[in-house]
């Protein structure tokens, strides 16, 4: 759970300043071992012996050169995961066997927490603390979880209309194409891994080419709790070249992506043309965060800050339509400021930090012409709307309120720092217009009242919806959206549909002493 | 792998007739045919009983009365420890103690992931400590070792993962409603459990009833057998070790008539499962029925056919049927104890049955080769020679065995017999010990109206190639487990129990779950619902 994890971390502390910006940044003692990519079991360069910078977003210095995987690495990776799945041991072993290395590699994560931490704040500029005292445990437990599925998948036996004898298997699916994204790299990671591999499956893994360093680092770790050889490949590269040519292979069985919507058209597409392999997609959103009349508002608008600001606002599920009744919304409004003006921004390997650095230029100058948008277009501004210090990619948090629906930044996803306030009047009215998006990955209800809760749960078009809360992510928990938000649901038990085949086996039965 | 299977280890190395295998047999001074041998010293185990009192509350304590009973060696006689007797007075303490935990302490309550974290580390444990824990298993049970160590402890520990995965995945559902409501279903604990486990795998049964109960998030009472109750103590240890709240886990050792009477009676037990007999289980059922109603689970006795068709490969099915009855002494409710071969393969069958008999090994169970070890106790010895001798006045063909084995201890030879007779009682009543009885059929119809024809249910064995017979046996016969070309495939994942008189429910697997779990059903009205 990301929000009481939070609450645990905030300390009430000085308001960020520029200054504080521009001091030198800290330097991680984690050393950086892994930049090849990881094909069959071994580090390789490139066969292009490409490499591209990775970078810091706190400084915009290089970390580290890291192989660029093209089309004919992936080609390599595939085979090698083919071959692993086509006639190596993993798909053959005890589902017992596979549930103790995933659990011996949730135990070595745990061992390495603070390195990994370190990789993940160093490549993504996300607060330290986040990561070690949040993300990592999860993607832990998340290993836990899965590990326990892996001897838990059933099939079913299944009623026939004659005297056939009928089940259900429930195969792995193959050789699975998985690409992450940016905004949590270790996290997304697992989202992915856990169920492939507990439904004995084999990977190739294209991590984003703006933080490609923890996922290097994690499969070592995995090889080592005893993943046998070319089952989990794992290629750093760029979407147009590494990520297209693996979602456009013949041998690959089944694509899931996570990323922009737009990007994941074109994966849907590739798929389409090529195989015609399932395809998840957990995409985009602009999620509304709704706050109704009788809520209590200072406790709505500290979750409705988080809801946004979590994760410099990197969140596809952040609650970036903040919709607050009437009643209520001046109130809210000057709070959220207040609020928004405490936020500590700097180094995230500083303690007490809240929020650090965008995760790259492109990002930082589209959050940058997002506000200026919301300012031309009328809204008003209520506090930040400047990137914060003169290096890095640092965005002031900024509040928005008077924001109207058709205004962009009420409907595009910003991807920062950026709260936009919108008023409504009635139930009906918030949910026309919480519903008249295109997206739908969650919503956040903030109310006492059981009917209101109840009515707006199910009227919302969304994949998750959060009552008095946000951000709740237990492994349990299925996650994905409606409408271009996505395609299936990642975690928990549906999580695991995406991984496995079904076979029906029928067999007629002589003299059957029942049907 | 380990563990999967309890007789897959036996099966991998054949017993074979090499001379080596027979010097190695008599270097042990074991006669293979040998009728009146005295089974040599026994080998005195390394390991220290250190656990003998009732464990309650998360303490070692004393029984109320001070009253202590002696545990025995069934290779000697000779008692190997005096523990603790509990009586009804130790229940009470022991499910107030599990009373509280449930209702005021941490192990509901906590996370289901640090439920699962807990019981993770006790597997670990459990493994860590592999050695000791089936020494105490054969001292007290007169087990192999071999079987103790190489299959029965694994797959304790196979268990206990197994069931840690289910902790975070008991899943409720939502519900269609017939109106404007909003259901939901809640799978919550069904509270205080009370579990009396058998003596044929103390080890194991503790696992199959505590693995699920604690999954769930109860708290447990658990009673012992009185013929072995070191094992499960020494592992409650280890369970508290890995983190286990006070009061979660409450092992009484004692005798039926009083602690597990009292368990049963209890008011303020919220579930009874129980394995063993048929006979106790329906004395367990009438007094939870008596008392407060709790719901029971009971795994109890069988009279499992072992079908043997007329394709079979004969060699592998009369191995396969060896395993299916004498393994664990015969001493498994699951025991294939009624060998229903077709009339066509019968005397081959019936020849190469006795041979493979006579090449058992018998002796101390902590010798590597053997493949048998003595009886529990002198009831149950007793027993299995009264049904022996009843065998032979009624008529049936003893072709091996049929007499204890050495003078000391409660060994017995591997004893086959043939010609017998559906009506005869060692071919209706379950012996619980190493007689393997064979009987003739004609076709499928003949077979599958003899093989129901019992008040038990519990299992069944196939050994067929053909497709159509396996499928046809498999729906006609009314048994828990039917076991299709194997026999005794223990999967944590495989759910196991009886039909008619061998039990109510089943244990393992998903199935087990629903045993530890109450179902809520939550209904409120929906206002303005934007679908139904």
């Amino acid at each position: 759970m990301f929000s009481a994890a939070v609450d645990r971390l905030r300390k009430h502390g000085n308001y960020s300043t520029a200054a504080a910006i521009d001091q030198e940044p800290i330097n991680p003692s984690v050393s950086i071992n892994y930049t090849q990519l990881l094909i069959d079991g071994k580090f390789v360069p490139a066969v292009s012996g490409k490499t591209f910078p990775t970078l810091d977003p706190r400084t915009e210095d290089v970390i580290a050169h890291v192989a660029e995987g093209e089309a004919e690495d992936v080609n390599l990776a595939v085979a090698a995961a083919r071959k692993a799945f086509d006639e190596g041991p993993w798909p053959r072993m005890t589902a017992y066997e596979r549930s103790r290395i995933m659990l011996r590699f949730a135990d070595l994560l745990e061992k390495h927490n603070d390195a990994i931490a370190e990789l993940e704040t160093w490549d993504n500029g996300k607060p330290y603390e986040q990561a070690a005292k949040i993300e990592i445990p999860m993607v832990v437990r998340l290993f836990r979880y899965y590990a326990g599925w892996a001897d838990k998948i059933h099939g079913l036996t299944v009623p026939a209309d004659g005297p056939h004898h009928v089940q259900t298997l429930h195969e792995p699916i193959g050789v699975a194409g998985q690409i992450i994204p940016w905004n949590f790299p270790l996290l997304m990671y697992a989202w992915k891994l856990g169920p492939a591999l507990a439904c004995g499956n084999t990977i190739i893994l294209k991590t984003a080419e703006q933080t490609p360093l923890s996922a290097m680092f994690a499969s070592k770790l995995l090889y080592e709790a005893g993943l046998p050889q070319g089952v989990l490949n794992v290629i750093s590269g760029y979407g147009p070249t590494a990520g297209a040519a693996l979602a456009s292979h013949m041998d690959v069985d089944k694509l899931a992506f996570t990323g922009s919507t737009e990007t994941g058209k074109i994966v849907l597409e590739l798929a389409a043309r090529s195989n015609l392999k399932p395809v998840t997609l957990e995409l985009g959103g602009k999620s509304p965060f709704i706050v109704c009349e009788d809520a209590d508002v200072d406790q709505a608008v500290e979750l409705a800050h988080f809801a946004l600001f979590f994760n410099q606002g990197q969140c596809c599920c952040a609650g970036s339509r903040t919709y607050v009744h009437e009643s209520v919304y001046d109130e809210f409004v000057e709070k959220a400021k207040a609020r928004a003006l405490r936020r500590i921004v700097g180094d995230p390997f500083k303690n007490g930090i809240e929020q650090g650095p965008q995760i790259d230029t492109e990002q930082f100058e589209k959050i940058l012409g997002y506000i200026r948008s919301g300012v031309e277009s009328g809204a008003t501004l209520e506090t930040g709307g400047d990137r914060l210090g003169s290096k890095g990619y640092y965005v002031q948090p900024t509040v928005f309120s008077n924001v109207k629906d058709d205004m962009l930044i009420a409907k595009d996803e910003i991807f920062g720092p950026v709260q936009s306030i919108l008023k409504f009047r009635d139930l009906d009215e918030v949910i026309k217009r919480a519903n008249s998006t295109r997206y739908g990955l969650a919503a956040g209800v903030f109310t006492q009242n059981i009917d209101t809760a109840n009515t707006l749960t199910r009227a919302l078009r969304v994949g998750t919806v959060w009552i008095n809360c946000f951000d709740v992510f237990d492994a349990a928990i299925p996650f994905g959206g409606y409408k271009m938000s996505g395609q299936g649901r990642e975690k928990g038990i549906y999580g695991l549909n995406n991984y496995l085949q079904i076979k029906a086996v029928v067999t007629p039965i002589k003299k059957a002493s029942w049907l | 792998m380990a563990g999967r299977h309890l007789t897959a280890a036996l099966l991998r190395c054949p017993p074979s007739t090499s001379a080596a295998t027979a010097a190695r047999l008599r270097a042990f001074g074991t006669r293979v045919f040998g009728t009146a041998t005295n089974v040599d010293e026994p080998i005195v185990p390394s390991v220290r009983i250190e656990d003998t009192q009732l464990l309650i509350d998360g303490k070692f304590v004393d029984a109320t009365s001070g009253k202590t009973f002696p545990t025995v060696d069934p290779r000697t006689g000779k008692v190997i420890a005096h523990v603790a007797e509990g009586e009804e007075e130790d229940i009470n303490h022991a499910v107030s103690a599990a009373r509280k935990a449930f209702d005021d302490g941490p192990w509901p309550r906590m996370l289901p992931y640090e439920r699962s974290c807990i019981l993770l580390r006790f597997a670990d444990l459990l493994e860590k400590h592999r050695e000791k824990l089936a020494e105490i298993e054969t001292w007290d049970n007169g087990k192999p070792y071999k079987q103790a160590y190489d299959i029965e402890v694994p797959m304790l520990v196979r268990l206990i993962r197994y069931y840690a995965g289910w902790v975070d995945k008991l899943h409720g559902l939502t519900v269609p409603a017939d109106g404007a409501y909003h259901v939901q279903t809640l799978h919550e604990p069904i509270g205080v459990a009370g579990q009396i486990i058998p003596w044929n795998f103390p080890l194991l049964m503790f696992a199959w009833k505590i693995g699920p109960a604690l999954a769930c998030g109860n708290a447990v009472v658990l009673k012992t057998a009185e013929l072995t109750p070191l094992s499960a103590l020494y592992a409650a240890r280890l369970l508290h070790e890995a983190g286990l709240p006070p009061g979660v886990l409450n092992v009484v050792s004692g005798f039926g008539a009083t602690a597990g009477r009292a368990l049963c009676s209890h008011k303020d037990v919220d579930k009874i499962a129980f394995t063993g007999s048929t006979e106790t289980g329906k004395t367990v059922l009438e007094l939870a029925a008596k008392s407060n109603l709790k719901p029971v689970t009971l795994e109890l006795g069988g009279k499992s056919p072992f079908i043997v068709c007329e394709d079979a490969d004969v060699d592998k099915a009369v191995e396969m049927a060896h395993q299916a009855l004498f393994f664990n002494q015969g001493q498994c409710c699951c025991a294939g104890s009624r060998t229903f071969v077709h009339e066509k393969v019968y005397d081959e069958f019936v020849e190469k049955a006795r041979a493979r008999a006579q090449k058992r090994v018998v002796g101390d169970p902590f010798k590597k080769e053997v493949e048998q070890g003595p009886q529990i106790d002198p009831k149950q010895f007793q027993k299995i020679l009264k049904y022996i001798k009843s065998g032979i006045e009624n008529g049936a063909t003893l072709q091996y065995g049929g007499d204890r084995y050495g003078s000391t201890g409660y060994y017995i030879q591997p004893t086959v017999f043939s010609d017998v007779q559906d009506e005869m009682p060692i071919a209706t009543d379950e012996i619980f010990g190493p007689v393997q009885t064979i009987l003739k059929f004609r076709d499928l119809d003949d077979v599958i109206r003899r093989a129901n024809r019992t008040h038990y249910g519990l299992a069944a064995g196939v050994f067929t190639q053909n497709l159509d017979t396996a499928n046809t046996l498999t729906r006609a016969l009314r048994v828990g487990s039917v076991w299709i070309n194997c026999y005794n495939l223990f999967d944590a994942a495989i759910p196991f129990g009886g039909y008619k008189m061998s039990g109510i429910g089943r244990e393992k697997g998903i199935y087990s779950l629903m045993n530890y779990l109450e179902v809520k059903a939550v209904v409120t009205p929906l206002k303005d619902p934007a679908w139904l």
